[in-house]
């Protein structure tokens, strides 16, 4: 089914094309919303979304990538792989100056990578544990060696892992409580200006960017508006041009999309795809039963969320692959909408009406009313569920300590299943405390296997015969719920032109961004 | 004299009262399940063992609980409330930057609620059994039962998005770079909708509380002789009735004044007002506790001051109470 805001994004697609032929204007300063409040604007130190959305204008990474998630050349204007896909070199650009007027070059690389994010950033960290070295060949030339080929490798330049930093201003320094963190300094588009706490961050141009006429843009503005339905107003009454994803409230969507001059994207997520899982309980319970599991996932009515919850965006996944995600087997047998054959799998299993504890996520009616939609679904098959509201602090708790049998969540994907799904199932990363890692407790020694293999296997053919062995296997053994790949509509007035260009979306820079006005 | 040693004697109880909230809100905040660096890291999407090891250590949540209360208790003691873990910047550097914006929200509300909801309570009184009193209490009711979200989003739609007289949300306009009297006037404009919102249930209030108490005040003797004496109505109404039902109505303000640095939550956060209101909400979602703890400390210490200057305005309203009464 096609409900009339998905078609709203096929007909702002086709806008998109025909936006490319204009000549861009330059002028004009942006009004947005970042929600919630960032707690600081140092990618790195900090990675959190509204971070990465606003910081994603004043920093920059090497590469940036497309909406295929293709390296696109950033910071670094070309680069090389050795034969064995264990060197990567990369050539920087040599016009290129931090906002304080300092040069850029090949030690600022070593050191943001070598020893800043290794010291603060768990995503670099995930990285870092495959790289033998990272040198800087000459002032304009870095070269970085992995102990064995890495598939995610080229994926880890986005802003939120290996942004670059700069090593004038940093090193040797205690990087928490350095002065500059009030005022980041990057390389990007745009320059921090001024953070009036609570009520807006501003950003200007940066006069000396090394992109001839870029950015378009005077500035940024990024409202601070913390209640859903006056984020909604602020859009509607002219004050604020584009709302990011997750400003406003789902079923706000509809009515805002129908004014005029409104165009919605659901462009700019493919890097992140997030992910909407059911964490299921695989040590006690019903919930440690594979029937049982598989039963859920045939008496859940998935379409059913994506068309009314979700306004119809986004996508009903096959599996435990996204379909943004390298290497989706396409063939799987899927789990349709089928209570009968939930019911009969309950039958099987002797499934004695042991009641279920059901988290929801504590981020909005959206998910609220999701859970409600599942209680039901599950209530039909003859599951008995409750379900337990928390606030997050409670909910990362309940999930830390492994306190639940059904929990909704939802996470990224970063393009790579050695970056963003494996995590999920290793058994390895089964540990107390983190709501992120392995919290079902799923526990396979060949699915172990096939994802260690896969992360590190060259080329590329052979990991995907790897991972398609893997998805066979998860398939079958339904470790959590897979719900929905979310589409994150951007809603924006149409004569902002080029706001998403690439698949890091409205985390990458307005450096394209111009006002048709 | 008299008011110096009261006001003495009630400082020294204030500080041990203070000491007492200190204690009881630190054990309290730890009731609340999860912990900061666990929601730290979960709004990063990303974390290892390392990453919340550093921040538990940072904070110094991986101490034991006596010395994380001796550590905070020592620290208030120098009048330093700590580092929030969250806005990465000392506890009171966040208060001191919200609390003018707060005070400017509540005092503006308060003082319209008291002098609006007297004014209409001495109406409501004097024209007793008329429509136009009646009328009165009928609104009073209204508003007193209306929920403030409601109020505040309606407001805005009706004067923002409908006749687009008011700005809907925030402090100043954004971009505009108003300053002196023009900077003035923005902010005055964006006051108007949460600050009225803010004064509507008071004011509702102080209306029905100000019209019972002067209903009461009429049927005593002295107004009788006051009447009997031939002094106009109007003088009555004002000098011998409203003074003598005042007290109650200052008993309810220095409630009302008491909760000025955390009582505008709501409005603060449907209007996007810069304030503590805010802060301590998101501070408490995030766990944050030491900036949650010291928001707690201002907003007691604001109350025992409020208590201490009801006391005296008691006195002179009334000049029959006296110390020790």
């Amino acid at each position: 089914m096609k409900t009339p805001l998905a078609l709203a994004i096929t007909a702002a697609a086709m806008n998109v094309t025909s936006a490319l032929a204009q000549e861009p204007k330059s002028g004009g300063v942006i009004d947005t919303i970042i929600q919630p409040e960032p707690p600081g604007l140092v990618l790195g130190m900090i990675q959190n979304a509204p971070t990465r959305t606003v910081a994603g204008n004043i920093y920059e990474g090497l590469m940036r990538y497309t909406t295929d998630l293709e390296p696109m050349p950033q910071l670094a204007k070309e680069w090389e792989v050795s034969d064995d896909g264990r060197t990567w070199t990369f050539h920087l650009r040599e016009d290129v100056t931090w906002h304080d007027g300092e040069a850029f070059n090949a030690e600022d690389v070593v050191f943001s990578a070598d020893v800043f994010h290794r010291d603060l950033n768990p995503s670099a960290r995930a990285v870092l544990q495959h790289i033998e070295s990272i040198e800087a060949i000459d002032d304009y030339t870095v070269e970085f060696t992995l102990a064995e080929p890495f598939g995610p490798f080229p994926l880890s330049f986005e802003a939120g892992t290996f942004t670059m930093v700069p090593e004038h201003i940093y090193a040797g320094t205690d990087f928490r409580n350095n002065e500059a963190n009030n005022h980041p300094i990057g390389t990007g588009p745009f320059k921090f200006d001024e953070w009036d706490r609570g009520t807006v961050i501003k950003l200007v141009k940066n006069e000396d960017y090394y992109e001839e006429g870029l950015p378009y843009l005077d500035g940024i503005n990024w409202h601070i508006i913390p209640d859903g339905a006056s984020r909604a107003i602020a859009y509607e009454n002219g004050t604020v041009d584009v709302l990011p994803y997750g400003t406003v409230e789902n079923f706000d969507i509809p009515r805002l999309t129908e004014m005029d001059n409104t165009c919605v994207t659901e462009q700019g997520h493919e890097y992140f795809s997030p992910f909407a899982m059911l964490w299921m309980n695989n040590r006690e319970g019903p919930t440690a039963d594979k029937r049982f599991r598989q039963a859920v996932m045939y008496a859940m009515d998935r379409e059913f969320a994506r068309d009314v919850l979700w306004n119809g965006l986004g996508k009903v996944p096959l599996g435990a692959f996204g379909s943004n995600a390298k290497f989706q087997k396409e063939d799987l047998e899927p789990y349709d909408h089928d209570p009968e054959k939930a019911r009969e799998l309950l039958d099987e299993m002797g499934y004695d009406g042991e009641e279920v504890r059901l988290l929801p996520l504590p981020y909005g009616e959206t998910w609220t009313r999701w859970a409600e939609a599942v209680q039901q679904n599950l209530r039909e098959v003859g599951i008995e569920v409750t379900t337990e509201a928390t606030d997050v602090g409670g909910w990362n708790q309940r999930l830390g300590d492994w306190d639940f049998d059904l929990a909704f969540t939802y996470l990224y994907q970063y393009g790579d299943p050695a970056l963003g799904i494996s995590r999920t199932y290793l058994s390895t990363n089964i540990e107390k405390g983190s709501p992120w890692n392995n919290v079902e407790g799923y526990q396979n020694e060949k699915v172990d296997e096939l994802f260690n293999e896969a992360a590190t296997a060259y080329p590329e053919e052979e990991r995907e015969a790897l991972y398609h062995e893997v998805q066979e296997i998860l398939q079958e053994d339904v470790p959590v719920g897979w719900l929905l790949e979310l589409g994150f509509p951007t809603i924006y007035r149409c004569d902002v032109k080029n706001l998403v260009t690439s698949g890091v979306g409205v985390n990458d820079s307005f450096k394209d961004t111009w006002l048709d006005r | 004299m008299l008011y110096a040693r009261l006001i003495a004697s009630r400082l020294f109880k204030a500080v041990i009262v203070l000491f007492m909230i200190i204690i009881l809100n630190f054990f309290l905040i730890q009731l609340a399940p999860g912990d900061p660096a666990a929601i730290l890291a979960g709004e990063a999407g990303a974390t290892d063992e390392a990453f919340l090891r550093q921040l538990r250590e940072r904070f110094g949540l991986d101490q034991p609980l006596y010395v994380q209360l001796w550590r905070y208790v020592s620290g208030v003691a120098t009048l330093d409330f700590g580092y929030s873990y969250r806005q990465q910047m000392p506890v009171l550097d966040l208060i001191l930057a919200r609390l003018p914006a707060t005070l400017l929200l509540t005092g503006t509300a308060f003082v319209l609620s008291l002098v609006l909801g007297i004014v209409a309570g001495s109406l409501a009184a004097a024209r007793v059994k008329k429509p136009s009193g009646s009328l009165i209490m009928a609104l009073a009711l209204l508003f007193y039962a209306t929920p403030l979200f409601w109020v505040a989003l309606m407001s805005v739609v009706v004067f923002s998005v409908y006749l687009d007289w008011l700005p809907a949300y925030g402090l100043y306009t954004v971009g505009a770079g108003h300053t002196g009297l023009a900077l003035v006037l923005d902010v005055g404009k964006h006051l108007i909708l949460p600050a009225t919102t803010l004064a509507l249930f008071f004011m509702a209030i102080y209306t029905r509380m100000t019209r019972a108490s002067m209903l009461e005040a009429s049927q005593q003797d002295f107004v009788k002789t006051a009447r009997a004496k031939g002094l106009k109505n109007s003088v009555i109404q004002r000098r011998h009735i409203l003074r003598n039902a005042l007290l109650p109505i200052i008993t309810l303000a220095g409630l009302q004044a008491g909760q000025m640095v955390g009582g505008a939550i709501l409005t603060e956060t449907v209007f996007a007002w810069p304030g503590i209101g805010r802060l301590m909400f998101e501070a408490l979602q995030q766990r944050d506790y030491n900036l949650l703890l010291g928001i707690f400390f201002f907003s007691a210490a604001l109350v025992i001051v409020f208590n201490i200057i009801t006391d005296l305005v008691y006195r002179l309203a009334d000049p029959r109470i006296k110390e020790g009464s």
